[in-house]
């Protein structure tokens, strides 16, 4: 265990961990507005990352390059995803929490039978693009690039949703959040703010798809391995709290690393999840949660 | 006493259950293909399971999406009974269920004062702890599993191979028995207090309820059937690895019968399996065998398409008295703390 | 004869604001005792630390010289107090029936028992027309009704009313006075919060106003109506004098 291991391990549970934390970010800001928690969080990356990948084959365009394009895609699916079904699903009277959460269950599978319906089973995943397969060394550590180039935009989306936040509609999507009846009777469109809440949550998971898969495989259940990273994210940090994701994401992507060291890496999801609910013990709204 | 609507209709509802009873209990002897057989016997075990689950998520209102712990920790240990000593698993299947119930309260302890979505999401992680312990367990078998010696037909083993027909009567029993459960609890005092806290915790505390013992007592009972029924399933498929008993999978399959059909409801269950089994099986028979993902599209279509239209669940169809008013109103939880 | 409530000295506070400061009375057994005052008087903080939803910070409660400030909510009720909620919080997905029964079952294990007891209390209260209507169909005197039903279900020797009367129309009022009337008869001390002080004041043997979380003047209706603080707390300097 040289420290170049170590450190290797943790500069790559860092930089995971922030690309964790901007899908978490996603997630939190649709459950921060409105209590829904989307259970096809995972299913909207999976499909920024397939998307990402038609068009690298298609056009040749570097995901990179693509991020305004991926991101604006994932915008519109999760405003569209709003207005046709959970705008629904809040509407409705009875077991409204079990409802949501079922609807996005039964969103998330069709989105990933539709995967396997247009693209298949196999794995792909887009390796010509300007940032594969190569390194930098710093000191005996080597950083992949297309690793450090995600982290890297993912820390840049996550201050934008920070900027965001200051805006107008930020402050629209803070005062819906805090009291969503109240809103209506100072013009707040209730609909409007909910359906552009979910185009950021669902485009700030395009941007983490857009750049994930210059170096991970994208297959129809990929989905399904990043929900269950990004819920625990997303609670651990808390609820609602962006600041939570960020924090959260980091030590996500850190306790995964080293589990995977220390003990094997089939059990590396063990650590991050005994970490969850030890924390979860002693603070039952995660790190930062109010909600 | 007057006999008010409740003892009527809870003398109705015996009534409906005999009746089903008896049908379910002829409906396999004209039945000759082993693909329907095995459809009605998987519908069955499901209604049954999903009974077990409504008992903590229904009626006491914590929607666990992590049941499958206990439905393959009860297959694991009836199992692993018979094969290291011999034990035969029309014991061995208490055993099963008694250790889920154990494993289920074990959860249930922490998990239970996280409120909502915190604790579906830990019930999830629990579910994939256990997942990813099995499958790296050796004594367990790891990623192998166990499979079931046959040692001969027999309803001490519950062991048959020449036909299908006493599984059938295998799973009826337990599906008939966790009804009975579920029946029994509604009319006794545990079901009048958990479905208070599940309705107003606040409003169910000042009336003297519990609300931790009730929801460890519910953990207990879903625990207890969902382990049994785990053992019976080991028995009927022959093997048992992590993959088939422990997944996320199984433990949305579990809770979404109850949860479409009609959560908290006696009939609920076994409607929602009735629906959602077949149209799952033939879904991925008919149409998943290219792996093209339409019988996913389907299935997910329409889990969507029920929640959205028949909230209250597909009992609501049948205008037979289905859970009115919402279990989750967290506005209620605020205004205690506000005040 | 000894008190059957005895607030000592209850001090709570909630995030840096003192919702009740040094507030001090007894309540007599069978006696109808009125809490009012001004909005943001502390009237339902004092109610939450009696019926042990929240611990004083300082002080003490006794019910028949035995502590009950810190006991909590579940232990409180089995002592023999119950209490409505100002926000009425029905079992919206049972009926009347069973909402009632919940609160037999305080007392009582058995179903049919719960049942029985039910709907004795449901006679009481007039509601049993109403006994299989799910609860969130009910009019909203009608749910107020429910919430005393179903607290009377529990058997108490002291009965918290928050705000029962508010809003309603002075017919309903009448009926509801008359049901509170009627629980006192039947051996239960009641203390109740109110604004409508019409209703009040006719009713209560006792009240005790509160006002910026003290504990303003207690008396006779009387004397409460006639007091210059209470005028000047609730209608302003101005017509103190």
């Amino acid at each position: 265990m040289t420290p170049e291991i170590i450190a290797q391990v943790l500069i790559s549970g860092l930089l995971m961990g922030l690309i964790y934390a901007l899908v978490a970010a996603g997630l939190s800001l649709i459950f921060g507005l409105m209590d829904v928690v989307n259970f096809a969080h995972g299913e909207l990356l999976m499909l920024a990352m397939y998307a990402t990948f038609v068009i690298f084959a298609a056009t040749g365009l570097d995901p990179v390059l693509q991020l305004p394009i991926v991101a604006l895609l994932l915008f519109g699916a999760g405003v569209a995803i709003y207005r046709g079904l959970i705008g629904r699903a809040l509407g409705v009277q009875f077991n409204r929490g079990t409802v949501q959460i079922f609807v996005t269950f039964g969103l998330a599978i069709f989105i990933r039978g539709a995967a396997q319906f247009i693209w298949g089973g196999d794995f792909r995943s887009v390796s010509g693009a300007w940032l594969s397969n190569r390194s930098a060394e710093f000191a005996g550590v080597f950083i992949p690039l297309p690793q450090l180039a995600a982290s890297a935009v993912c820390l840049l989306a996550f201050a934008g949703l920070l900027l965001v936040s200051r805006t107008e509609f930020g402050k629209a999507l803070e005062a819906t959040r805090e009291d969503r009846d109240a809103v209506a009777l100072i013009g707040i469109d209730r609909n409007h703010v909910f359906a552009l809440g979910w185009g950021l949550g669902a485009g700030a998971v395009g941007i983490a798809g857009a750049m994930l898969i210059t170096f991970y495989y994208v297959s129809p259940s990929v989905g399904a391995n990043f929900a269950v990273i990004a819920y625990v994210t997303v609670a651990l940090g808390g609820f609602g709290s962006m600041l939570g994701a960020l924090v959260a994401g980091v030590i996500i992507g850190e306790v995964e690393a080293i589990t995977a060291l220390v003990l094997e890496p089939s059990l590396k999801q063990i650590g991050m999840f005994a970490v969850y609910l030890a924390v979860l013990m002693f603070r039952p709204r995660g790190l930062f949660g109010r909600l | 006493m007057r006999g008010n609507a409740i003892t009527r209709r809870r003398r109705g509802e015996l009534v409906v259950g005999a009746v089903l009873l008896v049908l379910l209990i002829a409906l396999p002897l004209p039945i000759r293909d082993v693909y329907t057989q095995n459809l009605i016997i998987t519908t069955i075990l499901f209604a049954g399971l999903a009974q077990a689950w409504n008992i903590l998520g229904g009626y006491c209102g914590q929607i666990s999406l992590g049941h499958a712990l206990y439905f393959g920790i009860g297959g694991y240990v009836s199992t692993l009974m018979f094969v290291n000593a011999g034990i035969p698993p029309s014991l061995g299947m208490f055993a099963g269920g008694l250790v889920g119930g154990l494993i289920a309260l074990l959860v249930g302890w922490p998990c239970f004062r996280l409120s909502g979505h915190y604790y579906a999401i830990a019930t999830v992680v629990v579910g994939e702890i256990g997942y990813l312990l099995f499958l790296n367990w050796e004594f367990v078998g790891a990623a192998m599993g166990v499979y079931v010696p046959f040692k001969g037909e027999s309803f001490i083993d519950l062991q048959f191979r020449t036909t299908k027909l006493p599984f059938h009567y295998v799973v009826l029993g337990f599906a008939a028995l966790t009804w009975i459960a579920a029946w029994l609890i509604e009319g006794s005092r545990w079901g009048y207090t958990w479905r208070a806290v599940k309705d107003d915790p606040v409003a169910a505390r000042s009336l003297a309820v519990q609300v931790f013992p009730s929801k460890m007592a519910a953990a207990a009972v879903s625990g207890f059937f969902t382990g049994m029924g785990g053992a019976i399933y080991a028995q009927y498929v022959g093997y048992i690895d992590p993959d088939s008993v422990l997944s996320g999978q199984l433990s949305i399959l579990i809770a979404l019968p109850a949860v479409l059909g009609g959560v908290g409801t006696l009939w609920g269950p076994l409607l929602g399996a009735a629906v959602l089994i077949p149209v799952s099986e033939l879904t991925r028979s008919y149409l998943g065998g290219g792996g093209r993902g339409i019988d996913l599209m389907i299935y997910g279509g329409l889990i969507v398409v029920v929640a959205l239209a028949r909230p209250a669940g597909l009992i609501s169809l049948l205008g037979v008295r289905s859970q009115a008013g919402g279990a989750d109103i967290p506005a209620k939880d605020a205004d205690a703390r506000a005040a | 004869m000894p008190a059957l409530l005895e607030v000592a000295n209850v001090s709570k506070s909630f995030g840096g604001v003192a919702a009740n400061v040094d507030i001090s009375f007894d309540v007599q057994p069978g006696e109808i005792l009125g809490l009012i005052g001004p909005n943001g008087a502390g009237k339902t903080s004092l109610f939450n630390s009696i019926s042990g939803e929240v611990t004083p910070d300082r002080g003490e409660i006794r019910l028949d010289g035995r502590r009950i400030s810190g006991l909590g909510p579940v232990a409180c009720a089995r002592l023999g107090i119950a209490r409505t909620f100002q926000v009425v919080r029905s079992f919206d997905s049972m009926t009347v029936l069973e909402n009632v029964m919940v609160g037999a079952f305080s007392r009582t294990a058995r179903a049919q028992d719960a049942m029985a007891q039910a709907l004795d209390v449901l006679g009481f209260a007039g509601l049993t027309a109403r006994a299989d209507t799910l609860a969130h169909q009910l009019t909203p005197p009608e749910k107020r009704r429910l919430e005393v039903a179903r607290a009377l279900a529990t058997r108490p020797r002291l009965l918290l009313l928050d705000e029962m009367l508010t809003g309603l129309t002075p017919t309903e009022a009448a009926s509801g006075v008359q049901l509170i009337r009627d629980v006192r008869d039947r051996g239960i001390t009641v203390i109740m919060v109110e604004h409508v002080m019409e209703v009040l004041l006719p009713l209560v043997d006792r009240a005790v106003v509160l006002n910026l979380g003290r504990v303003l003047m207690q008396g006779s209706p009387q004397q409460v109506v006639r007091d210059p603080d209470v005028i000047r707390a609730y209608l302003g300097d101005k017509y103190a004098a």
